[in-house]
Formats: structure tokens, C-alpha cells, sequence
């Protein structure tokens, strides 16, 4: 007798918990081979799943067997040409025919175990232990976010939304008002009718039926008063309101001098990236504002920004101004959250120094959330690096500068300014 | 008995299947199993799921239900992996021992390859774990199922109340050690959950008494050193270190016994399908063809089924030569399916050197014999009963001797007269999980001094324990606590190699 059943409706990821068992116990490498890969990846595949590798040893459940060497005896099929006594060289690799195949299930790639994590968790552990600082100050009012609240009752509404409650009470009310008059009289005529004591002279007779005919005229009527009519039924009226939502607009400020090549250009687009990705995880709807300066400084898209060659000298301060005047222009600070990060390679005029350093302390820092600050190349600090430590000192909670040297410094420097900061 | 010239209409035509066409399949290759071939089964629980749900399934060790362990994840990340990849197909089926016999079909197969898998697994490997005296002994087809659930809500509650990194550790420990936690020769009292569950309460007190009893270490009266001999605890060699550990081990708390149990006695149950893979593989795969050829002799397949089946069951049984890039030693199915097919032949139409080989079997009665072989030997018995010369030919078998004293490997022995017999030995040899696995037992405690574990690994043909063993020999001090040494010891009695962990 043999059952069958079907079991494809059960749940699956019976295995969930052993596999995020896994993935805890090997947070650390995880994360180191998240690392390696956020600095190979081209940015546009930044936000897809990874295949994670780690080295086999690492995760290896140690088991007792034999080890190489000693004298071994093995039967292998397909003979082709050797002979009793025959005497060959040891093939490479040594163990290569052992038979008891290590690990032949997998294929290539024997020394790393590699498995595929999804975008979430991989975002998940890229930005794992980071937080944004400052991030509450400010949430409000986005625009598309509704949640429905109940507003008192209405008239009209659809038949899933009835309140029955004040459906019947409204009816009963009705039926109560409609019919008083009629109930009152009918009960006047039954207090007559009681007050008939036999035997009935004639007249007496005919009066009381003429009551009762009254009465059940009465009754008729009270009883046509509809139980329930169009007019009593009653809605829960629900409305729509916006929901506050959190929003962020983030300034990508980039030097697009002379002094800037393609290479320095890449790692700062690499940084904005990783902050345009983080942000996005903490915030539901994020605008991104591409500044680029030289000695002027425009708003432009985010190809122009990238790419775009330009010439010239360098006058930071244009760029700062610019900033400020987007701000003031489109992103009212008590309705944004502010972010900006600047990536330069930390030249700039001279007479500029002053101006920017007004600017900075003046008219962006006391509005934005966080500011970063990278100087990407050179071995040497340049002008700009020693005005921004300045002027650090002083906005030690929303100001952050680092310097990087080249594609791999990025990752590392995106967590130091970032870290998770307990003391605030 | 159906007249097998009285053709019937086949059971289907299309490749689809439906579950009223699963229940037909499996009533006609039921009632063909049972009453030409006897094969006697536990009733069959056939469940059709999806290919990840057969992904979760192998993951747990094939197990329906499973406590929880990261090692787990790891083996269901990399199935995954491969399945992704098109690395590796999923295998068609998963049986597990238990009665009623569970065998899970994948929706995505054809009707084709659930016949085949219902005639494999339902009938063929079903069988076996009913008819083989390994898993008459050793395993309880009754009880695994419950075991499974109570071993899952022990270990998910010792989580809960200890914190699951220590139980985790513990797992870890104890899987290390898990091919050890095996009585190799002592008959085991197979396992029930229910028994097991009212008397764990009872062990948990009792045991701790025990363990108590064996640290009393203040001797009752003074005596004169010399004349104290040298008392060995244990005093034979324990070859399963697991019970020993359980039993032994001065520190563990009674939750953590209970886990290196369980460890140990799911280690037992899996330790007779190690040790009959050639068989039970050779035997179900035996079946699937027979059965199904049976089923188109009575015309209840068509054509295009055999062709469908064919082409997998081929696929199933190659052996690819060792010089092949897919060659990975030999193929259960491929030998064990050749050897079944071969007993047959002995029997029907034996050979002159058949006659002379197997003169016990030659001619006689088939079913008989193939039931025989099945019920009373395993791998190593099996191919040293039945290998004979002719499949030797066929596979052209030869034997390797690779010695690192030697500056060459050198042919031993090859498919020709003299060579037969020392080919079989040595294969047969290769099955024996002795002989595969290093052997290691607990040689002495010094119960009376620093409490240090000696353990003895007798070598053999020289072979030195793998790099791991540095690794194991601390999970076994986890548990031990103190001082543990592993020495490898060769056939003279000199110790070779030592590991030690303090």
C-alpha cells in the first residue's frame, strides 16, 4: 500500500535558519570578500548579488582519515595497456587517482567555497556597522506617502465600508420618529377599548368598532414604516493623509580642473556612489545634485559630471556658493535632510582660501547633516585639506575629511566616515 | 500471474504525470515487485515537492526533519551554488530508511522518470533497508522518524536555555568526531524515541553518579608504589570515542551528553548505508530495470518510455575509465548494478569458468540467490563472494600499489588469470570502511594522575594520519577538558607520529 501526497505547497527555506547560521558565523570573511568586491565592481553592478568566497580551510569541518603517504593499494578500471609488473611514473599531483575523489563535486576552484548571497544582503553587509549621523533631525513631509485614518462617518461610501451600528441606530431613529404620532393615538384608542364593559348598548357597539377599525388602520400604517430605508445607512468615512517620510538630497561636488585626471575622477565617482547606495537605504526618496567647479561652477547631469573634460584653474569657493544657493533655491533645510560630499584633489587658489572658509562655516555647515570632505591622490596635504581641518574643529558632528590614495582606499575610508559613532 | 504475451493497453502516452497516473504507475510495479519478484517492503510514503524543497532535503543529510547547525547551511549554500550553476543535476530521488518508507519525487521529473524513481527508490532501495541484516540490526525504520523530532526539540531547547554558541560548539565537536561515534562490531540495541525520551530524564541523574564514581581518586589505603600495577581505564580499547566521551567525560553538564548521544546515534543509524552503497545502489538499480522492462513485456509501457528510461539508466550505470576527466573512482551504481545483473546470469546460463568460480550458485534458482546475496552480505562480503573473472574483463580492473618509498607506482595485478582473485581482494578490501578509515580507540585515561586521554591509531601499510588531525584532536579536548594525545602507532608498536592538545 503505498501513499501519496503532495507536499509542493509546503513551506520552503526549511533551510533559512541553517543558512543564516552560516552566514553569522562567517560574518568576518563574508565581509572581507564584500569588501574586495565592492572595490573590483564596475558602479553600476555596486547594487547586484555577489558570489562570496571564502577559503575552504576556513569553513573546513575537520574529520579523521589518512593522509598522504605511506604504501596504498587501489583497483581502477579501464585498463588499457599496462601489464602485470608494469612500473610507471607517479602521476602529477601525486593523489590525483586516489579514487576517494576530494571534493571532485564542486569542479575548479577547490580551495575557495563559493556561494551567492542576495543584493540585500550583500548591501547588508557592506554598509553593516555604518549609520548616518545626524540622520533624525529632520524628517518631513515627502509626498508619497499616504496612510488612511479614520474620519467620522458619512453618508456615502461603498458596502465593505457600512457601519452598521449607526446604520440600525439611524433606522431605528426613524422608524421611532415617523411613527410616534401614530403609536400615541393607537394607544389612546386601546385605552378606550379596554374601557367598553359589557353587554354594549347599540351605539356603544358601533363606536367600539369603529375604534377597532381605527386601530388597525394605525397598525397597517406603523407596519408599512420601512425597517430600514436609503437614508439610514451610514459609512465609515476614511481619509488620506500624507504620511511624513523621510527625504535627503545629496551634493556631489567634484573639481573638474586640469589637475583632475580620469583616474582621480573614477575613485571620487566610486565614493559618491557608495554614498548615493547608503543613503538610499535609510531614505525613502533621495535627490542627487551633481556640482562640478573649475573656476566656475555649474549644475549638471550626472554624465557631464562624470565625464566631461574641462580645463582651467580652481576656485573652490564657486562650487561652494553654488551649493548654498541650490539649497536655499530648492531644498528648504527644515524640509531636507542634507548631505554633501566633495571630492577634490585638494587644490585651490590661493585668495580663495578665505572666501571658502566663510562660505563653509557661514552658509553650508549649519544646514547640512553631514559633509564629507575627500582629497583623492597626491602624497602631500594641499591647500584645501589644511583649510577644511580648520574649520573642522568646529563641526566636529557634520564635517568629515579623509584622503585617499587610490580605488582601494575608497571602501575603507567610506566606513571611517561612517562609522558608527556611539558617543553621540 | 498475468500471461505475458496477453498485451494490455499502456498506462499512458504522454510525458506529463498526473497524481492518478503516479497511483497506477506505482499499483503496477507494486503488484509485479511483490508477486514475481517477492520483494518484500515497508509501505511506501511517496512525496512530490519542488526542486528547492529537494535542495532543503539534501542539505539535512537527506532527513526530513533535522536539528539545526550552520554545517547544514554551508552544505545547502553550495548545493545551491552548483544547481545554479547547471552544475549538477538534482538527483531524481531521496529515500530515506524509515518505515513507512519515505521517497521524495521532484514535480519536475516526466512521468517516465517517476516510474523509474518509484520502481528505484519505492521498491528496489525500500527492500534493501527491510531485507539487509546490517539495517535489520543496526537501524530502527520505526523509530528514526520520531528520534529525528525528539533529537531536533532536545537540541532546540538546550539553544534556548544554554545560548546556541554553546551548543553550536558542542555540535561542532561532536561532528568532528561523528565517523568515531560508531560501534563498528558490537550489535547496538536499536533506537525508539519514545524509550529514549523516558529514559533521558533517568541517564541525565544517573550517569553524573557513574562519572563521579571513576574520578574517586583518593586511594583507600597507602601501598607500596612498586607493587601497584599499571590499571588501563578503559581497560580494553574503546573504538567508538564518542560513548566513551558521553559515558566518560568528567565535565560535561547532562544536556551536553545527551547531544554527543544523539550525535553518535545518528552517526549509527547512517553507518549501514555507508557500508552498502555498491549494494543498495546495484540492487535498486537491478530492480528499476527489471521492473520496467517487465511493465513493457506486458505491453503497459510504450516504446518511447523505454527509450526515455533507457537513456537515463544508461547515463546512471556508465563507468568512465580512469584516465577519463569524469573519472572519480568507481561507480557504485555502475558496479553494483553490473554485479546483480551478473549473479543472474551465473545462475541461468552459467559458463565453464562460472561453474568452476561459483559452483555453489551456478544454475541455481536466480531470485533466490539475488535475495540471498542481498539480505547477508555488505560491499566489502558482496564483492569478495561475487565479483567474478567475467565482469573483471569487462570493467578491466587492475590493481595499483602506490608506495612512497618507491620512486614509481607499480601494476600489481590486471584482468587475467592470475590476477583475478588479488583484483577482487583488494577491491573488496577498498570497501571496508576499517580499512578506508584510520583506526583510532581510546587506548588509556591516567585516572589517577592528570586525567590526560591517550588515544592509539594503529597504522597500517604505514599511512599517516591527514592534516586535520591537529584540528579534531582539539574538539576532542573541548570535550574531554583535559589533556588529550593521539598517537599513531605501527605494527611494531612504535609510535610514529603524536598529536597532543592540552
Amino acid at each position: 500500500m503505498s501513499y501519496i501526497i503532495d507536499r509542493r505547497l509546503n513551506s520552503k527555506n526549511k533551510s533559512t535558519v541553517n543558512r543564516q547560521r552560516f552566514l553569522k558565523r562567517y560574518r568576518k570573511q563574508i565581509r572581507k570578500s564584500v569588501s574586495d568586491a565592492v572595490n573590483q565592481r564596475n558602479i553600476q553592478d555596486m547594487k547586484q548579488g555577489e558570489s562570496i568566497s571564502i577559503p575552504k580551510k576556513d569553513i573546513s569541518e575537520p574529520v579523521l582519515s589518512h593522509g598522504q603517504g605511506g604504501r596504498r593499494t587501489v583497483v581502477h578500471p579501464g585498463n588499457k595497456e599496462f601489464a602485470e609488473g608494469d612500473r610507471l611514473p607517479r602521476p602529477e599531483g601525486g593523489k590525483g587517482r586516489s579514487g576517494q575523489g576530494e571534493a571532485s563535486d564542486s569542479g575548479e576552484g577547490m580551495d575557495e567555497f563559493v556561494f551567492q548571497i542576495s543584493q540585500s544582503e550583500f548591501l547588508e553587509f557592506m554598509f553593516e556597522d555604518l549609520a548616518l549621523p545626524n540622520m533624525v533631525k529632520r524628517q518631513l513631509m515627502g509626498t508619497e506617502c499616504f496612510s488612511y485614518h479614520q474620519a467620522g462617518i458619512s453618508e456615502v461610501g461603498n458596502p465593505s465600508q457600512m457601519n452598521l451600528v449607526r446604520t440600525m441606530r439611524s433606522a431605528q431613529a426613524r422608524r421611532i420618529a415617523l411613527g410616534g404620532k401614530k403609536r400615541k393615538k393607537r394607544r389612546e384608542l386601546q385605552h378606550q377599548l379596554a374601557a367598553f364593559i359589557d353587554p354594549l348598548s347599540k351605539s356603544e357597539q358601533l363606536k367600539k368598532e369603529d375604534i377597532e377599525e381605527e386601530i388597525e388602520i394605525l397598525t397597517k400604517k406603523l407596519n408599512a414604516l420601512p425597517f430600514i430605508d436609503e437614508y439610514d445607512l451610514k459609512y465609515n468615512l476614511k481619509v488620506k493623509r500624507p504620511k511624513p517620510s523621510p527625504q535627503a538630497v545629496m551634493f556631489c561636488v567634484m573639481d573638474v580642473s586640469g589637475s583632475m585626471t580620469q583616474d582621480i575622477k573614477n575613485i571620487a565617482k566610486r565614493f559618491f556612489f557608495l554614498l548615493y547606495l547608503f543613503l538610499q537605504r535609510n531614505y525613502k526618496k533621495i535627490e542627487v545634485v551633481f556640482i562640478r567647479h573649475h573656476t566656475q561652477a555649474s549644475e549638471v547631469d550626472e554624465e557631464t559630471f562624470f565625464y566631461d573634460r574641462e580645463t582651467g584653474g580652481t576656485v573652490v569657493s564657486s562650487a561652494l556658493e553654488k551649493v548654498s544657493e541650490v539649497i536655499h533655491e530648492r531644498y528648504p533645510p527644515e524640509q531636507w535632510n542634507i548631505y554633501a560630499a566633495q571630492a577634490s584633489d585638494g587644490d585651490n587658489w590661493p585668495n580663495d582660501q578665505a572666501i571658502c572658509h566663510q562660505l563653509m562655516t557661514e552658509k553650508i555647515l549649519p544646514f547640512v547633516q553631514y559633509f564629507t570632505y575627500i582629497e583623492i591622490g597626491g602624497s602631500q596635504p594641499q591647500e584645501l585639506w589644511h583649510l577644511y581641518q580648520g574649520i573642522q574643529k568646529d563641526f566636529r558632528d557634520n564635517f568629515a575629511t579623509s584622503r585617499v590614495e587610490n580605488d582601494a582606499d575608497i571602501y575603507p575610508v567610506f566606513r571611517e566616515l561612517f562609522e558608527k559613532r556611539a558617543s553621540r | 500471474m498475468i500471461n505475458p504475451k496477453q498485451q494490455r493497453e499502456p498506462l499512458s502516452t504522454q510525458s506529463e504525470w498526473t497524481f492518478e497516473l503516479l497511483e497506477t504507475y506505482d499499483r503496477e510495479i507494486g503488484r509485479i515487485a511483490k508477486e514475481k519478484f517477492k520483494l518484500d517492503t515497508y509501505p511506501n510514503q511517496i512525496e512530490v515537492i519542488r526542486s528547492d524543497q529537494m535542495m532543503d532535503a539534501y542539505s539535512s543529510v537527506g532527513m526530513p526533519i533535522n536539528y539545526n547547525h550552520w554545517s547544514f547551511g554551508k552544505s545547502f549554500l553550495s548545493t545551491e551554488k552548483n544547481y545554479q550553476r547547471g552544475r549538477m543535476g538534482l538527483a531524481y530521488e531521496i529515500v530515506i530508511n524509515s518505515n513507512p518508507c519515505i521517497s521524495y519525487l521532484m514535480e519536475e521529473n516526466t512521468m517516465t522518470m517517476q516510474a523509474l524513481v518509484i520502481a528505484h527508490a519505492c521498491y528496489g532501495h525500500n527492500s534493501f533497508f527491510k531485507g539487509n541484516y546490517l539495517f535489520k540490526t543496526w537501524t530502527d525504520a520505526d523509530g528514526i522518524i520520531d528520534y529525528l523530532q525528539f533529537a531536533r526539540t532536545y537540541i532546540a531547547k538546550c539553544e534556548e536555555r544554554y545560548g546556541f554558541e554553546e551548543v553550536e560548539k558542542l555540535l561542532d565537536s561532536c561532528h568532528a568526531l561523528s565517523n568515531y561515534g560508531v560501534d563498528r562490531y558490537k550489535r547496538p540495541n536499536p533506537i525508539s524515541a519514545e524509550k529514549e525520551q523516558k529514559r533521558q530524564q533517568e541517564r541525565e541523574a544517573y550517569i553524573q553518579q557513574h562519572i563521579n564514581d571513576i574520578w574517586r581518586t583518593i586511594p583507600k589505603q597507602k601501598q607500596d608504589e612498586s607493587c601497584v600495577e599499571e590499571v588501563r581505564f578503559p581497560p580494553q580499547l574503546e573504538e567508538n570515542i564518542l560513548y566513551f566521551i558521553e559515558k566518560n567525560a568528567p565535565h560535561l553538564a547532562a544536556w551536553q551528553r545527551e547531544i554527543v548521544r544523539i550525535v553518535r546515534k545518528i552517526s549509527q543509524y547512517f553507518y549501514p548505508q555507508k557500508q552498502t552503497q555498491v549494494m543498495n545502489e546495484g540492487w535498486a538499480t537491478f530492480w528499476h530495470y527489471t521492473l520496467l522492462h517487465e511493465m513493457y513485456d506486458e505491453g503497459l509501457v510504450t516504446d518511447g518510455f523505454m527509450l526515455e528510461f533507457l537513456t537515463s539508466h544508461t547515463s546512471v550505470v556508465a563507468q568512465p575509465d580512469f584516465d577519463s576527466d569524469y573519472y572519480s573512482g568507481i561507480n557504485p551504481y555502475a558496479l553494483g548494478f553490473a554485479m546483480m545483473q551478473d549473479i543472474r546470469r551465473i545462475c541461468e546460463n552459467p559458463t565453464d569458468e562460472d561453474k568452476e568460480w561459483f559452483p555453489d550458485i551456478a544454475g541455481s534458482d536466480w531470485l533466490e540467490t539475488l535475495h540471498n546475496a542481498m539480505e547477508n552480505y555488505r560491499d566489502e562480503s558482496f564483492i569478495l563472494q561475487f565479483l567474478s573473472p567475467k565482469l573483471i574483463r569487462e570493467f578491466h580492473l587492475f590493481l595499483v600499489e602506490d608506495d612512497d618509498e618507491s620512486e614509481t607506482i607499480g601494476i600489481e595485478a590486471i584482468h587475467n588469470k592470475r590476477g583475478y582473485q588479488r583484483v577482487r581482494e583488494y577491491l573488496s578490501q577498498q570497501y571496508n570502511l576499517g580499512y578506508r578509515e584510520p583506526n583510532i580507540q581510546v587506548y588509556n585515561v591516567d585516572i589517577r594522575g592528570d586525567r590526560r586521554l591517550t588515544l592509539q591509531h594503529q597504522m597500517h601499510d604505514r599511512k599517516p594520519l591527514n592534516d586535520d588531525t591537529g584540528e579534531v584532536i582539539k574538539h576532542l579536548h573541548r570535550l574531554w577538558e583535559y589533556t588529550v594525545v593521539l598517537d599513531s602507532v605501527d605494527e611494531e608498536g612504535v609510535t610514529k607520529q603524536s598529536f597532543r592538545c592540552s
